[in-house]
């Protein structure tokens, strides 16, 4: 019995190490991806807040195991083949942008009109006010609704055991259907993802509190 | 011009005008190169030629697919009515006064949120199973997705009710109303009311949800899409329009949201 228990662990250790992998490399992507659509989606030029807009409303709406198999199963048919991994974290930084773009305008939002106003009042450029006194108000709103889907993310990438992704769930599942040992799996990887969720919350926490303005 | 725009630019002069169409025609060019470059690479692999999209012209085919939405909507519709009340019960219970109510529901909503849908999905699946509890495919879809969606629920019920303003309760207690009398008449039912465009948002992620259909083999839109594809080998054209069929389901129920949360934010006449 140790022996499998440490099987058993050893698996989940190695689905954990995936599973951080994961959602490092997809929140990375979609924070980029997101900056680049809610560009897109602030600025004055036609087409590309249309895009913005398209590509926000489809990715919010389509559900994220849609997303996987279709791009898995789907984007090799059109001789678009990478390896399982990349494939899965592409999908999920796709869809994670669109979410990290809503953010980034919700927070632009929360800076009130006669901000930008005073700015440009004291002869602040369109540039300088934006720097200076928009982003650092915006981004001290955006903390907390990051963090959030950044724990969203890290729960999303178990779906990616799904379509075959030896993750924390896939590892969880594969050790009840091995070693006929549903209870180590399921708590072990429980208590991970816990661990996970609460310390990034805590962090955010803290980080929201630490760049806080006093007023 | 919209919000930001107003918040992050000036009004437009002659000069910047000039630019803003300058790139208007460059993004043009861009996106219908991108475009082109998409459908370029769906016609060299033949996935744009009649056999691959006809299936969808036929009536049994289209039926199937619409029973799928159907199935999706039911699963949908019934773990939102599980959920819905029980994350309600869940954030009563947390916002009790009593510590036997309020701990349990903490580590209740604490637990669900932190534990991902799959997880949960495969405790009922081969977890439960070895315990000699086994239920019917439908609840092995519907129960996880409700569990999981009460916390997330309770988490909203309780926001909307720690938003109120604090001086609807302290004017209750001051007609003489007992805490249960308070919430029950007065702070309810002006939550749930402010609670409505949030709970149809969540409506969204129980139909997302419901895509694990797909893991227990229950055969809701998407596992009728994967079922199609493999068997016309138009794999790709099949998760295309299922994914479609989401995006239209999901979009009205989000523009509903969107809606209900305008009408709201209007006053009152």
């Amino acid at each position: 019995m140790p022996r499998e228990l440490t099987a058993t662990l050893g698996g989940l250790g190695h689905g954990l190490l995936l599973t951080l992998a994961m959602t490092a490399l997809a929140f990375m992507g979609a924070v980029l991806l997101g900056v680049l659509l809610a560009v897109c989606r602030i600025s004055p030029v036609p087409p590309l807040r249309a895009l913005g807009t398209a590509y926000v409303t489809v990715f919010r709406n389509v559900p994220l195991l849609v997303l996987l198999v279709l791009f898995v199963f789907g984007l090799p048919d059109v001789g678009l083949l990478f390896s399982l991994f990349l494939t899965v974290t592409l999908t999920m930084a796709l869809y994670w942008a669109a979410f990290v773009c809503e953010v980034l305008r919700a927070g632009i939002r929360t800076v009130p009109l006669g901000q930008a106003e005073a700015a440009r009042a004291l002869g602040l450029t369109a540039g300088q006010s934006i720097r200076y006194v928009i982003l650092p108000q915006a981004l001290r709103s955006m903390v907390q609704p990051l963090a959030n889907v950044f724990i969203g993310l890290a729960l999303s990438t178990s779906l990616a055991a799904a379509v075959g992704v030896a993750e924390l769930t896939g590892q969880a599942e594969f050790a009840t259907l091995k070693y006929d040992d549903p209870l180590t799996g399921f708590a072990a990887t429980t208590v991970v993802y816990l661990l996970m969720t609460l310390s990034i919350g805590l962090l955010a926490g803290r980080i929201e509190r630490r760049v806080a303005i006093r007023r | 011009m919209s919000e930001e725009s107003r918040l992050l630019f000036d009004v437009p002069g002659p000069r910047a005008r000039r630019r803003t169409w300058i790139a208007t025609v460059c993004s043009l060019v861009l996106l219908a190169g991108a475009l082109a470059l998409m459908v370029r690479q769906f016609a060299l692999h033949s996935e744009l030629s009649a056999s691959q999209w006809s299936v969808f012209a036929q009536w049994p085919i289209l039926r199937f697919l619409l029973t799928g939405i159907e199935q999706t909507l039911l699963v949908t519709g019934v773990a939102a009515a599980i959920a819905f009340p029980l994350g309600a019960v869940v954030a009563l219970a947390r916002l009790s006064r009593g510590r036997w109510a309020r701990w349990p529901a903490r580590l209740y909503s604490e637990l669900f949120r932190a534990v991902p849908l799959l997880l949960l999905l495969y405790v009922f699946l081969f977890g439960l199973p070895r315990a000699g509890v086994t239920f019917p495919v439908f609840w092995q879809l519907v129960l996880p997705v409700s569990l999981s969606n009460a916390a997330v629920v309770a988490e909203i019920f309780r926001a909307g009710v720690l938003a109120q303003d604090r001086g609807q309760a302290e004017a209750a207690y001051s007609l003489g109303m007992t805490y249960g009398q308070a919430m029950r008449w007065v702070v309810v039912p002006q939550a749930v009311r402010k609670l409505v465009p949030a709970l149809v948002s969540q409506l969204v992620r129980l139909l997302k949800d419901s895509t694990l259909g797909y893991v227990v083999s229950y055969l809701e839109l998407l596992h009728k899409a994967q079922v199609l594809g493999e068997y016309y080998h138009n794999v790709l054209p099949t998760y295309l329009v299922a994914a479609a069929c989401y995006v239209l389901v999901n979009g009205l129920l989000s523009r509903t949201a969107g809606w209900l949360e305008h009408r709201q934010s209007r006053p009152r006449g």
